[in-house]
């Protein structure tokens, strides 16, 4: 019990290890960046900041992290958010003024994808990268369609608070990002659930054996995701007061995917923590405050992103990992035949 | 009866045929050669990346980071033409062999750290594109006599249709492919590696050498696409062709290639962009249907071909 609970601490240590390094090197560039102001009933400060910024892709993480945990991949939840952001714009613009409308028909929206995912990888048993490939080319053209090719702004303050209101002092996004992960913590955490969804990722034809509905856990899972990222585009939509459906969560799959990754999961499926990839969406934030903080030219942004996903693959890979010892026993050995 | 394995390539020959059939039909000047032979032209980029990519999707794989190597390979072309003057003649192996140690360095990770080919290749796209914006983050014009010479080139066929130098590279490049992938060892490796790679390795075939081949080879043909690719802009840019591993991918699954690996033809690649050309030709002789309708109709396709994958799969005699 001991060192199963050693291990599941170590899980934790590396990512946290990492946010925190990322926020004392931003510390010791700007010492602001921990000072948070209390105005007008709303907290302001760089750690605010960061906090709104990775709101978006932090729900996309909390959906990829479930559907990477069944050893599948969405790529389609940018496209999905483009989708949502256009048909709550629509409603919008088409004199609808109830909230409850909009937002529900933005999730209704990202439900229908998350249906059509599902329904590609779990009941026609295509590879999740192709399935999702479909939506993630096609959905971009529905959400023009819906825009009818344009950037359709609008004017509705009710909408508008889902991107830049705050509550208890919080940006509404970020307090969005707290409930969706405590409602995806109970019902993953506290019912078997969230086993079934790692079981059916670790082995899915022992999954099957005893009895688990393998095809309705991954329904179920790209439905998740899907809604997740129905929030995250109404909440970019609603941050711009409008729908672009060009640039609405473009590329933003992928930073979900790194969030995912960072947080440690393996892409072969078997196991997730959502606080994880919530925390990988922070630190991918975090980092390009860092560079924005340091002084380096925006333009680094991509490399150092890449460079560091590359590291933290590398030592996630148990190879890597020997190479690294083997290179501390090469030092050891020669520092004791100097002695 | 047919043989079953023919299946897909005949479906996506037969509905080419009837997509420009169609065309043809419907609007007048569609069905000629030069619009025919347009396709290539306009497309000989894409069709130079795709024969990398269905290397790659038969061996298992998959290769994200071809777009973001055509703009970088843009990108450093049009720097060392425009910047240091050199002559492109000097200026393109540079690029090619560059290519090619950046794609063998990811099959070597992939091999090596037993990583999958995904995530390594997102990681080697951002990785090229960000290389490209640091270089550049403005549009760099190329000027040199040698690419005016070069775009000029080519030669009238019958009925008007012109073939350019970019016709000629893709389809010495396909032609290549085709006679690779089918009738050499290595073609053969790379069948058996996307069959199953268990097997293939204990039968001993090289893992290691085969993988970081694949991966090279991919990256060498999306540099020379980013060649053919600054020959139509004259330019080099950071943020050019965003998105087209997915065309190139939609390509190749369109084309008939199974995506688990170890099947599939080359030449079902190139119908594969061809369809994906008239579709396209098709919206904007049509005039009254928006672009994002490309987008839409290709989503379709993809779909469809998927399914009929599947369906093959599921009623093949065991």
């Amino acid at each position: 019990m001991s060192l199963s609970s050693n291990q599941h601490l170590r899980r934790y240590l590396w990512p946290c290890a990492g946010l925190l390094v990322l926020f004392i090197i931003n510390a010791i560039i700007s010492p602001e960046f921990f000072h948070i102001e209390f105005k007008d009933g709303r907290f302001y400060g760089s750690l605010i900041d960061v906090l709104n910024r990775a709101a978006p892709v932090a729900l996309l993480a909390i959906g990829m992290a479930l559907v990477i945990a069944t050893a599948g991949v969405d790529l389609s939840v940018g496209s999905i958010m483009a989708i949502a952001g256009a048909v709550s714009a629509y409603f919008i613009t088409k004199g609808v003024d109830s909230l409850a409308l909009i937002i529900g028909a933005g999730l209704v929206a990202g439900l229908i994808a998350g249906i059509i995912n599902g329904f590609l990888v779990g009941y026609m048993s295509i590879q999740p990268i192709v399935a999702t490939l479909i939506l993630m080319v096609a959905g971009r053209g529905i959400a023009q369609l819906i825009n009818e090719g344009q950037i359709v702004t609008f004017d509705h303050p009710g909408f508008a608070f889902l991107g830049t209101g705050s509550f208890l002092g919080l940006p509404f996004p970020v307090v969005l990002v707290i409930i969706t992960f405590a409602i995806v913590q109970l019902l993953t955490r506290r019912t078997a659930l969230g086993l079934y969804i790692e079981a059916v990722g670790a082995n899915p034809s022992a999954s099957r054996y005893i009895g688990l509905n393998e095809k309705a856990i991954k329904m179920s899972v790209y439905c998740v995701a899907a809604v997740c990222a129905a929030l995250a585009g109404m909440i970019a939509a609603a941050d711009i007061r409008g729908s672009d459906a060009n640039n609405a969560g473009l590329w933003l799959e992928l930073d979900a995917i790194l969030a995912v990754v960072i947080g440690g999961a393996s892409l072969m499926g078997g196991r997730f923590s959502i606080l994880l990839a919530i925390i990988g969406a922070l630190i991918i934030q975090t980092l390009t405050v860092t560079i924005i903080l340091s002084g380096i030219p925006p333009k680094y942004n991509l490399l150092i992103k890449a460079t560091a996903i590359i590291l933290v693959l590398l030592l996630q890979s148990p190879l890597f990992q020997k190479q690294l010892s083997q290179l501390k026993f090469w030092k050891n050995k020669k520092e004791m035949n100097n002695a | 009866m047919l043989n079953r394995k023919f299946i897909p390539l005949t479906i996506t020959c037969c509905l080419f045929f009837l997509l420009f059939g169609i065309g043809s039909v419907q609007f007048e000047g569609f069905g000629s050669t030069q619009v025919f032979f347009n396709l290539f032209s306009d497309n000989a980029f894409l069709i130079i990346a795709a024969v990398g990519m269905t290397f790659v999707i038969l061996s298992g794989g998959i290769d994200l980071s071809v777009g973001a190597v055509i703009a970088l390979t843009g990108v450093v072309c049009s720097v060392l033409i425009s910047r240091y003057q050199l002559h492109p003649l000097i200026v393109f192996p540079i690029v090619l062999i560059g290519g090619t140690i950046f794609g063998a360095i990811m099959g070597a990770i992939i091999h090596y750290y037993k990583m999958q080919p995904f995530i390594v290749t997102l990681a080697g796209m951002f990785f090229a594109r960000g290389l490209a914006s640091v270089i550049s983050e403005e549009s760099i014009p190329i000027e040199h006599e040698f690419y005016n010479q070069v775009s000029a080139f080519g030669f009238e066929v019958l009925g008007g249709a012109w073939i350019g130098s970019s016709t000629i590279i893709c389809l010495v490049v396909l032609v290549i492919a085709i006679i690779t992938a089918h009738y050499t060892r290595f073609g053969g490796r790379v069948y058996a590696i996307g069959g199953d790679a268990n097997s293939a390795a204990l039968m001993g075939i090289p893992l290691a050498q085969t993988t970081i081949r694949i991966y090279a080879i991919s990256a060498f043909l999306a540099s020379l696409a980013g060649i053919v690719y600054s020959f139509y802009t004259f330019s080099g840019y950071s943020l050019a062709a965003v998105g087209v591993e997915l065309d190139a991918i939609a390509a190749v699954v369109i084309g008939g290639t199974l995506l688990t690996g170890g099947y599939g033809y080359m030449f079902g690649t190139l119908m594969g962009v061809l369809i994906m050309g008239v579709v396209q030709t098709y919206i904007s002789f049509d005039g009254t249907l928006s672009s994002w309708w490309t987008k839409i109709v290709i989503g379709l396709l993809l779909f469809c071909f998927i399914a009929l994958q599947q369906l093959l799969i599921k009623t093949t005699p065991r």
